[in-house]
């Protein structure tokens, strides 16, 4: 079944994708610093950076591409992923901490905290946190899916409150008193499953990892948009009432691939986490949660393969751009916004595909002007 | 000091004769010097003594002597221990006399000691400066003078304050000196039982917070039960009249917000509710609204400071068409390529939305930007317990006259129907000859403008900086989302009720879990109503 919901195009990506995945620990690892061919340490982590937007990116166009629903809180989802694996990683330090307390990482020590909340409990195992990165973005899309969907909220208003939503949990995460670190977040980690996250051997694995977690998150969501409940999402996308009044439960479709999308973009925080060494709340922002969106139109919506190019071209763009002229950085992205929706609808992969046959993955642009209209 | 020579004194302050020519006086001033002798080589309890008694004559002159002290100008010459001001001038000391403050000469700095004092005793003198000036011509220094004495409590006041309110004429001060004197009479166990009682409604009467800690705080411990009990009483009474203030105080504050609240998203309730568009600079619009009157006030304070007053009506005016220009500029150069394509418009407005907040960092710098405030927008009146400022009073009405005027502009002008009948009805209008492509800017244009106004507005309550938008722009989604698109008064309700149900919140919840109570309580509104308070129904709504 996996086979046949890959076209030439998904394995051209996931070919790719594996040269990558195999070259970069390669450079990094198999070759003298100084040689030509040498990848520093630094890279590695921040190309595994991007393969977790990468698939962040996968998971918003899961839902935004194939079902219409813009969601502009997917930064939430990937930031309690984070955090998740963030107080695993913070449990894990254990004595080695500033003020070498067993138990309590240091910001509760310095907060005069005598016990761990009851919501820390569990995170010393590393399955459990590994089960929570996906099961509490999970259950909260689930509870607003469920909430929002049901009385039909659409378009621009659940933007709108999804990005509300991402909102109140950056001012919520940013408290001392919710027990996530405050303004610092969660930092200072020392390792994973007793690999030491500085040495090279660690990224590496983490890089392979991220680039794995891709592939297998990439594969669920063509698995699911070529499916017969793929077919449905599109037809939600393109004329909801329509699907409706054909006897389809559009709610529970919808809730279904919020949810899975909510869940990969966890397991994208939780990958994040260890690469960046450190998580706070500002990866909470509006303005984060919406950066992914662009990704998504800039590669392609309703593509899956466009929002992986589209989060790679972005963040390497953010990098470059923020290095070379740091001031420049914020004329880019809003330009690339105006200029996506006005001139690039279908974003770079729609470029290629300029004349070629109108397939049912792709929206047609036409077909939702109509129906937005 | 007798009675009978207090009552001579104050005789003589009513006859207006202060001067040191009177026979009285410098009797008096004899004995004051008597009295000061005390102060020459004391330790702190002697000096703290030495003052009391000072006070205790209720001479104004004695207020002199108590002011050098407190301000450690008073010395005395160690040849003949005679008390003098003196202050340092150099290497040498510049002398007064005690009493006529006159100059007396010089001095080296080591032919003199200075009388030392402590922290306790300064605030002892406040206090005894406070009894001593309750008599002066001055209104202001009296209501002072009032103020200590009704803090310190001290009995000896009793006498000069009972002279003090027969002769006042100012009956508000007169009523706050009854109540400093209600307040000694609480504290001293020596007076009778019926004035003390008397005391106490005196004091529940005056309310506020200072009330409660005096009847807290008044009592000795043998005071008699049955006054222990009024006082307790008394104070549940005040307590619940500050409980009713502390609410009004909540709704003030709730309006404020909740002005503010209308401001940043009246424009936005003009973009999204009337034309459908989603504007999600919005709030960059507002801020180049507050950096033009950071810009009037900049020019007016290198070239006519003489302006500064009308600084912020002038940049009206001016933030009404920087905004709504660059409004029509974004209407007609991207905005309307995507209509029909909300999702895109949000996009595309976003990434306006960081060019604008990058130009104008690149202008003016990432650093938060002074904007004064005139005259009548600073300072604050008191209403009961309530404080008022000027400045969050000015923005509510300002607030209430931007939306009354949008209401005027789109019921009954021309091009308010023009508006109305393009968003009901796009292909008739144009039929019926309207341009709406015209129409179309010029409504984006207003509702940018009104984005302008707010600017002007909020540069004066909060930091001017390139993020000054991003703070509001999910507020004021969240507004007109509960108030209901495509409707004035419905951002009009949602503002005050959200500002007023954040402000109620705050007190219980703190500050930001307040928010987030909103936040959330807006997500399950939608549930119910997921088009707003003010729901525009018809098939409109569905297209």
């Amino acid at each position: 079944m996996s086979l046949r919901a890959l076209d030439r195009r998904s394995w051209v990506f996931l070919g790719l994708l594996f040269i990558i995945v195999v070259a970069v620990p390669l450079a990094n690892l198999a070759t003298a610093p100084g040689s030509w061919a040498h990848l520093p340490s630094f890279a590695v982590s921040l190309f595994g950076k991007y393969l977790c937007y990468a698939l962040l990116a996968v998971a918003l166009d899961l839902v935004w591409g194939y079902c219409g629903i813009l969601s502009l809180g997917h930064g939430a989802f990937f930031a309690l992923g984070g955090y998740a694996m963030g107080m695993h990683l913070m449990r894990e330090i254990g004595p080695r901490g500033v003020y070498g307390d067993p138990v309590l990482p240091d910001f509760m020590v310095f907060l005069n905290w005598d016990h761990l909340p009851w919501f820390w409990h569990g995170f010393d195992m590393f399955w459990f946190a590994l089960a929570m990165t996906m099961i509490v973005p999970g259950v909260l899309a689930f509870v607003f899916g469920w909430l929002a969907f049901r009385s039909r909220v659409t378009g621009v208003y659940l933007s709108i409150i999804t990005q509300a939503l991402t909102y109140a949990l950056m001012l919520a995460f940013f408290r001392n008193e919710m027990g996530f670190g405050g303004n610092n977040g969660l930092t200072d980690f020392k390792d994973v499953l007793g690999f030491d996250l500085q040495s090279d051997a660690t990224r590496a694995g983490l890089f392979v990892l991220s680039g794995l977690a891709l592939a297998l998150g990439f594969i669920l969501c063509r698995v699911i948009v070529t499916s017969k409940a793929g077919k449905v999402l599109v037809a939600v996308r393109d004329a909801e009432s329509r699907t409706r009044f054909l006897g389809y439960r559009v709610e529970s479709y919808k809730l279904f691939v919020f949810t899975v999308s909510a869940m990969l973009a966890g397991l994208a925080g939780a990958l994040y986490t260890p690469q960046v060494g450190i998580i706070n709340p500002s990866e909470f922002s509006p303005a984060n949660s919406i950066e992914i969106v662009i990704m998504v139109a800039l590669g392609g919506r309703g593509t899956l393969v466009g929002a992986a190019l589209g989060a790679i071209v972005v963040g390497a763009a953010n990098t470059l751009l923020t290095g070379w002229f740091p001031d420049f950085w914020l004329f880019v992205l809003g330009g690339l916004f105006v200029a996506v929706t006005l001139f690039m609808p279908r974003g770079i992969l729609g470029v290629f595909d300029r004349g070629g046959p109108v397939r049912p993955g792709a929206p047609a642009g036409l077909a939702l002007r109509r129906k937005e209209a | 000091m007798t009675r009978l020579h207090r009552l001579i004194i104050l005789a003589v302050l009513c006859l207006g004769i202060t001067s040191t020519a009177s026979t009285a006086a410098v009797a008096d001033e004899i004995s004051l010097r008597e009295i000061a002798a005390g102060f020459v080589d004391a330790n702190f309890s002697g000096v703290s003594e030495t003052a009391q008694a000072l006070a205790e004559t209720g001479d104004p002159a004695a207020a002199v002597i108590l002011q050098a002290l407190r301000e450690g100008r008073l010395h005395w010459m160690k040849s003949d221990e005679a008390l003098l001001i003196a202050d340092r001038d150099g290497r040498e000391m510049r002398l007064f006399d005690l009493f006529s403050e006159e100059p007396a000469g010089t001095a080296r700095r080591r032919d003199l000691s200075k009388v030392t004092v402590n922290n306790a005793i300064r605030n002892q003198v406040d206090g005894l400066i406070g009894g001593l000036t309750l008599l002066s011509p001055d209104p202001e220094a009296r209501r002072s003078a009032v103020t200590a004495v009704f803090e310190r409590r001290d009995p000896a006041f009793l006498e000069t304050l009972d002279q003090a309110i027969e002769q006042e004429e100012d009956a508000r001060l007169r009523a706050l000196m009854e109540e400093a004197r209600a307040a000694i009479l609480l504290a001293d166990d020596g007076a009778p039982l019926e004035a003390r009682l008397a005391a106490v409604a005196t004091i529940e009467a005056r309310g506020g917070q200072d009330a409660l800690s005096t009847l807290a705080a008044a009592l000795s411990e043998d005071a008699p039960p049955a006054l222990v009990d009024a006082a307790a009483e008394a104070r549940a009474a005040v307590e619940a009249r500050l409980k009713m203030w502390g609410y009004a105080q909540n709704v003030w504050q709730g309006l404020s917000l909740g002005s503010v609240l209308l401001l940043a998203a009246i424009g936005l309730a003009i973009t999204f509710g009337v034309m459908g568009v989603i504007n999600m600079a919005h709030g960059e619009l507002v801020m180049l609204g507050a950096y033009t009157t950071f810009f009037v006030q900049e020019i007016i304070r290198t070239s006519a400071p003489g302006l500064f007053e009308w600084s912020l009506l002038i940049a009206l005016p001016l933030a009404f068409l920087v905004s709504g220009g660059v409004g029509v500029l974004i209407e007609r150069g991207v905005v309307r390529w995507l209509y029909g394509r909300p999702l895109e418009t949000l996009l595309a407005t976003w990434g306006i939305s960081l060019i604008l907040q990058q130009t104008v960092r690149t202008i003016f710098g990432p650093n938060n930007r002074e904007v004064g405030n005139p005259d009548w927008m600073s300072g604050a009146m008191h209403l009961g317990e309530l404080t008022i400022t000027y400045n969050r009073l000015w923005i509510i009405v300002f607030a209430l006259a931007v939306f009354a005027l949008l209401l005027l502009v789109l019921r009954h002008t021309p091009i308010g129907l023009q508006m109305r009948a393009v968003t009901q009805n796009r292909a008739m209008a144009a039929d019926m000859g309207v341009r709406t492509g015209w129409v179309d800017a010029m409504t984006f244009g207003l509702g940018a403008g009104v984005a302008g106004l707010a600017g002007v507005a909020l540069s004066q309550i909060d930091n001017v900086s390139p993020n000054l938008g991003q703070s509001y722009i999910v507020d004021s989604f969240m507004v007109v989302v509960f108030g209901g698109a495509g409707n004035l008064w419905g951002a009009l309700a949602g503002a005050f009720t959200l500002g007023i149900a954040n402000k109620f919140l705050e007190p219980v919840a703190g500050a930001v879990l307040a928010k987030i109570l909103v936040l959330v309580f807006i997500i399950l509104f939608i549930q119910k109503r997921p088009r707003g308070l003010f729901a525009v129904r018809g098939r409109a709504v569905e297209a």
